[in-house]
């Protein structure tokens, strides 16, 4: 038991403008179930990646040692055959092929091309009952539950002669059952001598399975504490997630709230896909004129989902409720109508949602609001420009020009392109979801800053993150989402880290 | 070594613009390389008068067909359907005017909202059932050109009364022959006036332009560049204007299909229609969080290309006075190649009409300037499908390089 299977040293990785590790070291021993903690953004999924040969020898600085020897990955295959085997949170089944083929994809038992099939339904079934799935080899995988898809997943990873399996956030879409079943699995392994190393926010879970826990925060580790040795509470834990120091993060603002702008109430939506699932639950809120309102809550809580439903009911099926602004209900059944309502709404995939990348800055600033720059249907490129200009120097933007492409910059330059967008349609209340999700520091301040500003010209922000300490330091009050139902709204005063995890860990699993 | 780079980078060179819009330039080099060898090839035939008057009626209805198309290959879509629209309004016009005697006037018009109604149909599928534009056109290939037998009986339906016929085959009447300085060898005044006022007017719009954007501190391209782009435009005009001149002038299809290009070129590039449809094409999901109602966009972009699609029928038509069932076979990819060629992208947001113009004149030269060669129809496809290849690949590399 006290081999040490996986020693990281000193690893350091930086994209353009982040530093996202920095000088982590991390040790696993033979045997034990490892759990990796921290906030989202604390670097765990970063690190995995760089494990794994996501990331290749030679872009990151520092050494991996694996089995005693210095190990350089440069494709993700290099880790595999050696044992080390990831299952990433979006699982990567092909949903129309069967478990058998699933399974040994890229990896196929055949003789000269030719798929051996009697050998791989045997191979399966054996290996399903590693997992304790009874399923027929030849069941798709869309046919079977979250929950099993998961353990398909694992099996995978078992033909693979796994000896150190990563899991990342693999409960997050499962319940209770389901959840209970995959920790049992993984004890069970433990007891077989496999490795693991699992990354959660469920850490009632880690309490129950891991033998080590560590903490990353902010791109380093925090401590490695023993779980053998004493006993570790969910609020220790938290405290190591959290602990820094929040000023001189957020600019200073003084709140001047006036009448209420936005209200939602009584939402209920259902999934978009999964048609008869209900998603949100009776979510009610309001968002006053100056004020900074934000939404806390883990990945899958419902948050985006709130967000985009309510904006021209561009998520969603079923959707019932009412939403009022300055008190009159209003119709936001189109995203053109709830544009008019004075709703904007900041996507969460700036890339994919936000901005048209291969657009200029430009012509992204006035998408929204072209008729604020044409004539009966002509554009008036020099008003266009100089709206572009405008908004690049207030937000400053910084680029060569207003006629540079969205896809050359940065991703704090790109949010403000995205906020230009919706200023120039001149909202009464913006809807920001993850507005500084991988951006560096200094431009995390800036767009603050930018919030700040919105709120003293006496404009709502409804704001989304899950960066807590960015919730607290910068909203006056906050709304706590877990399983598709508000679950608390706290002040200021009452908010912090541990009040807001308490409330999320409460909830859990009740409904 | 640490030299002071900043003014370099500040000011870009003309190496630097060059190697930016090099897809245009190169396009238009293209065409003009392309037209010298036949040129030099042919014995100097090309740019006989008479074959150039050929040259743009065959093509016209290509290029008509290339502005729709263009739009719709921006919007992330494509349409094979448009070859078989082309037979079935020839076929209903000649039915209209031939056997039942409807005045061309009214028939004009008529065929040109059933074949907006034909675009329109396939754009309810495409925009709001999410059926890819492939399937749908497809599918519209088939069904059009089966109602194209149907109506006709599988027999070809002709001749057109003259009237009709004027819509391709008809010039521009010489109301200012009085002014004729020479008219045994200029035997068209009009078409010489109006090409040197449309070189006037390109220059005088192109320096008001530069003055425009100087004074709001627009970035210009190099006075170089608008000088040699200007030379080259004016004088390939003019020639080809003085050539037409010497024949039988300005033909009714030149005036048809420049009033369309320069429309659709302001439409692309001035309107709110046309940003949109660029940035629906960009990023589609971001266009419609932008509040942009994307679903009517992509109707509209099917029923005017319908639209289109019928105009070029009735000119095919017209052109080759008969109505067949087989009319426009094949047509539908060579205006997909033209757009290509002009730089559309695959993907959708990428694309101008110029560079479609162009490429559908490059298209056409090749066809026209092969054929006096005498180069089979066999060789012609090989020829022209490896064209369409290296001008994407330029792109592609062009793209990767940069």
């Amino acid at each position: 038991m006290d081999n040490i299977i996986l020693e990281m040293r000193s690893i350091t990785k930086t994209f353009p403008g982040v530093k996202a590790l920095d000088d982590v070291s991390f040790k696993v021993r033979e045997g034990e179930i490892h759990a990796l903690v921290g906030e989202n953004g604390a670097g765990k999924s970063t690190l995995m990646k760089v494990l794994s040969g996501v990331y290749p020898a030679g872009t990151y600085e520092g050494e991996i040692h694996y089995d005693g020897e210095l190990r350089r990955f440069s494709t993700i295959s290099d880790s595999e055959r050696l044992g080390i085997i990831i299952i990433h949170q979006e699982l990567a089944l092909v949903p129309l092929l069967s478990i058998a083929e699933n399974i040994f994809l890229g990896n196929e038992i055949a003789t000269n091309g030719v798929i051996q099939w009697p050998q791989t339904f045997a191979r399966t079934r054996e290996l399903l009952k590693k997992v304790g799935l009874t399923e027929s080899p030849a069941t798709l995988i869309t046919d079977i539950g979250v929950g099993k898809q998961q353990l398909v997943e694992i099996a995978k990873a078992l033909s693979k002669k796994v000896r150190l399996l990563i899991l990342d956030e693999p409960t997050a879409s499962l319940n209770e059952t389901d959840s209970d079943a995959l920790l049992r699995l993984l004890m069970e392994f433990r007891k077989q001598g496999m490795t693991s190393i699992i990354i959660s926010h469920k850490l009632n879970e880690i309490r129950k399975v891991a033998d080590k826990i560590t903490i990353l925060r902010d791109g380093g580790t925090v401590e490695t504490l023993d779980c053998h040795e004493e006993d570790i509470s969910e609020d220790r834990i938290i405290k190591g997630m959290v602990g820094r120091d929040m000023e001189d993060r957020y600019p200073p603002r003084e709140p001047k709230i006036g009448e209420t702008l936005l209200e939602v109430k009584n939402w209920n939506v259902f999934h978009q896909q999964h048609r008869d699932r209900q998603f949100l639950y009776d979510v009610n809120l309001n968002v006053r004129a100056g004020e900074v309102v934000g939404i806390a809550g883990l990945m899958g809580a419902g948050r985006t989902e709130t967000a985009m439903s309510i904006f021209g009911k561009s998520w969603g099926h079923r959707i019932s409720g009412e939403v009022r602004m300055r008190g009159k209900p209003v119709d936001v059944s189109t995203i053109p109508k709830a544009i008019d309502a004075g709703l904007a709404y900041v996507t969460e995939d700036r890339k994919q949602l936000g901005l048209v990348l291969i657009n200029t800055i430009k012509e992204n600033t006035t998408l929204s609001n072209l008729e604020g720059v044409s004539n009966s249907g002509i554009i008036d490129d020099h008003k266009e420009a100089k709206v572009a200009t405008g908004y690049r120097s207030k937000l400053r933007i910084r680029s060569h020009s207003i006629y540079q492409e969205a896809v050359n910059l940065s991703g704090g330059n790109q949010q403000k392109v995205v906020l230009s967008k919706w200023l120039f349609t001149n909202p009464e209340v913006l809807i920001l979801d993850e507005p500084t999700r991988g951006i560096d520091v200094g431009a995390k301040f800036e767009i603050y800053t930018i919030i700040n500003q919105l709120a003293a010209e006496g404009k709502g922000i409804l704001m989304i993150s899950s960066e807590m300490p960015e919730l607290l330091g910068t909203c006056d009050r906050i709304y706590v989402m877990n399983e598709g139902r508000i679950v608390a709204e706290l002040s200021r005063e009452e908010a912090s880290q541990e009040s807001i995890m308490r409330a999320i860990m409460r909830s859990g699993g009740k409904h | 070594m640490v030299a002071d780079t900043s003014a370099q980078t500040i000011k870009p060179s003309i190496g630097d613009y060059l190697r930016k819009n090099i897809r245009e330039y190169g396009l238009l080099v293209a065409l003009v390389v392309i037209m010298v060898f036949f040129q030099i090839v042919t014995n100097g035939v090309l740019f006989r008068p008479v074959n150039l008057t050929n040259l743009v009626l065959q093509n016209s209805f290509i290029v008509i067909m290339a502005l729709g198309m263009l739009l719709i290959i921006v919007a992330g879509h494509i349409d094979l359907s448009v070859g078989s629209i082309v037979a079935f309004i020839g076929a209903i016009s000649a039915i209209m005017l031939v056997k039942w005697g409807i005045p061309a006037i009214l028939v004009i018009p008529a065929c040109l909202i059933v074949g907006g109604i034909m675009g329109a149909a396939q754009g309810y599928w495409i925009a709001y059932q999410k059926i890819p534009a492939f399937i749908v056109t497809l599918a519209g290939m088939l069904v059009f050109r089966g109602m194209t037998y149907v109506v006709l009986g599988g027999r070809p339906i002709g001749p057109f009364p003259k009237e009709f016929q004027l819509l391709s085959t008809g010039f521009v009447p010489d109301f200012l022959s009085f002014l004729n300085p020479a008219p045994d060898t200029i035997k068209n005044m009009v078409a010489l006036v109006a090409v040197l006022g449309l070189v006037a007017f390109a220059i005088h719009a192109g320096l008001r332009n530069r003055r425009i954007n100087e004074e709001h501190g627009t970035e210009n391209e190099p006075y170089v560049f608008f000088v040699i782009q200007m030379a080259i435009i004016g004088i390939v005009a003019l020639f080809i204007g003085y050539q037409l001149a010497t024949y039988r002038g300005l033909p009714n299809v030149l005036i048809v299909m420049g009033v369309l290009i320069a429309a659709y070129s302001f439409l692309t590039t001035r309107s709110t229609i046309g940003r949109r449809i660029y940035a629906m094409g960009g990023n589609e999901k971001a266009a419609k969080l932008s509040g942009i109602n994307t679903e009517r966009l992509t109707f509209y972009c099917f029923a005017n290309m319908g639209v289109l699609a019928a105009l070029a029928g009735m000119i095919i038509a017209a052109r080759l006075n008969s109505a067949t069932p087989k009319a426009g076979v094949g047509f539908e990819l060579d205006v997909i190649a033209a757009c290509f060629i002009g730089g559309a992208s695959a993907s959708g947001g990428v694309g101008k009409i110029t560079g479609a113009v162009i490429g559908a004149f490059i298209m056409g030269v090749m066809n026209n300037g092969m054929s006096i060669m005498g180069i089979g129809i066999d060789y012609q496809q090989l020829i022209k499908g490896l064209v369409l290849l290296a001008a994407v690949f330029f792109d592609v590399y062009n793209k990767n390089k940069g």
